[in-house]
């Protein structure tokens, strides 16, 4: 093993890291897009006046945050082929990151959907406005806009746990890195994504920051 | 206690009685009760409206005017009792000659006769001054948007806010938003306008801005009102008759002049004293 830092073999790693850091921001970019479509359904669902509605929804999102995302990638690549379709690695790393967080982004939305205030429910009443467009004009705008830095903060905690993929075999950055380094018995592959989380991470925090700011300015 | 009165709500005329159902009578609650938790808020209330009539519900916080407007509006339902609006019950329909509590489209339909203004405005924060306006007229009413904003236009310039169509309601003061509130609702083409304490909740001087479109629409259009409020010189000056009421019941209603003058019950006169 070699301590000394080698500029040559960072080179030699570079196009292999592009590869990762695309797969990296696309995982990221649908998980995020899944998470929170997804969270979305769940939060509607558990406001159904149906019990049969609610009581699986309940449970499937408390089982799937209350399980760890490691067994749920595990789960969804190797045991779930057995009964259904089989998806690439990739694909199956976008499921099971939107699919986790989606358990904690539907948190999110029933928050802001409790903060509008009732008076928005009965304004909508008043004017008779069908259900869905209650939902869809009213209520919904103003609950998201007010959890918008939320959901932003759960993009960039998915952001710290894509490299769990890598496990399944997608190479995301640092599957990427793992491989390079293996095979070249190198470390300085792991330093350059540690630092390429950082970049991409940091910004985007402030970002957030920024947004909270602004939000609860206008609000 | 005294017996309420029976069903002479905005019948301005002392001859005829709104007890005998005429074509006119476009309100009517038949013994309504309402509960919160254990308190009674409305025992057993007769009363009714008549068309183009404006009634003012005068009374004690917690006597259960607004309960009244709440349940026309459909925000709370009764507990026992009817309501009905131009003939249709309005919580309830008929079926195979029983009174069942009704569907959700029942309700809609009748309660599209209804609009309401509220004591804190409840404009859409996510939508500018002409779009609060026509939402309902395109997605209820089924307008086009043209027209809908046509007519938008025209109310809003009824309310004198011509100049602050393209803002969003946080941006106008709270007068300004309470008369938007009256386009939106006027924009359903209700036949009866509900106003809740619709200046309780503005500064003093931007209260009298907020009367006058009130008036205005009281003397210009047939439409019928009622109206729960504190400001009893508006009420003078709109009313057809003022109910008095006192823990869920009416106790004295009569004639604007007569309720301020000349009240007959000590209850009222009590109550007038503390307002006026």
């Amino acid at each position: 093993m070699n301590l000394d830092w080698n500029w040559d073999v960072v080179g030699d790693f570079m196009p292999v890291f592009w590869e990762g850091v695309a797969i990296t921001l696309r995982a990221l970019f649908l998980g995020s897009l899944t998470a929170f479509a997804l969270g979305l359904v769940w939060a509607l669902a558990l406001r159904s006046p149906y019990a049969w509605v609610r009581w699986p929804v309940t449970a499937f999102t408390e089982f799937v945050r209350n399980t760890p995302l490691l067994v749920q990638l595990f789960f969804l690549y190797y045991v779930l082929p057995e009964w259904g379709p089989s998806m690439s690695a990739l694909t199956t790393g976008i499921v099971g990151l939107g699919l986790h967080y989606s358990t904690y982004t539907a948190e999110v939305y029933r928050a802001g959907i409790d903060g509008v205030p009732v008076g928005q429910w009965e304004a909508a009443t008043a004017l008779s406005l069908p259900r869905g467009r209650t939902w869809l004009a009213v209520i919904l705008p103003q609950a998201i806009r007010r959890v918008l830095p939320a959901l932003g903060n759960y993009v960039i905690a998915m952001l710290k746990d894509s490299p769990m993929i890598a496990v399944i075999g997608a190479l995301d950055m640092f599957g990427e890195a793992r491989n390079f380094s293996n095979e070249t018995f190198t470390t300085e592959a792991y330093t350059i994504v540690g630092l390429a989380f950082l970049v991409i991470a940091y910004p985007a925090s402030l970002l957030i920051r920024f947004l909270e700011r602004r939000l609860v300015l206008t609000s | 206690m005294q017996t309420p009165p029976t069903n002479d709500g905005g019948t301005n005329d002392s001859g005829t009685n709104g007890t005998r159902a005429n074509g006119s009578e476009l309100v009517r609650f038949d013994k309504v009760t309402k509960r919160f938790g254990g308190t009674t808020v409305l025992d057993r209330l007769d009363f009714s409206v008549s068309t183009g009539k404006h009634v003012t519900l005068i009374g004690p916080s917690g006597s259960g005017k607004t309960t009244i407007l709440r349940l026309l509006m459909t925000l709370v339902r009764p507990d026992e009792g009817t309501i009905r609006v131009d003939g249709d019950y309005l919580t309830h329909e008929e079926r195979g000659g029983q009174l069942v509590k009704a569907g959700d489209r029942h309700v809609r339909e009748v309660r599209k006769k209804i609009g309401m203004v509220f004591q804190h405005f409840n404009l859409f924060p996510n939508m500018k001054v002409l779009r609060n306006v026509t939402e309902a007229p395109v997605h209820v009413l089924g307008l086009d948007k043209d027209e809908a904003e046509q007519r938008g236009r025209e109310l809003i310039e009824l309310v004198g806010l011509t100049e602050q169509l393209d803002k969003y309601p946080s941006q106008l003061s709270g007068g300004q938003q309470q008369r938007v509130a009256i386009a939106r609702a006027l924009a359903m083409r209700p036949q009866v306008l509900l106003l809740d304490e619709v200046t309780s909740a503005l500064d003093p001087e931007l209260v009298a801005g907020v009367l006058d479109v009130l008036r205005d629409i009281a003397t210009t259009t047939d439409i019928t009102m009622l109206v729960v409020t504190h400001e009893m010189n508006f009420a003078r000056d709109i009313s057809d008759a003022v109910l008095m009421f006192d823990q869920g019941r009416i106790v004295e209603s009569g004639s604007p002049d007569k309720m301020f003058s000349d009240p007959e019950h000590d209850r009222t006169r009590e109550f007038l004293s503390t307002v006026l």
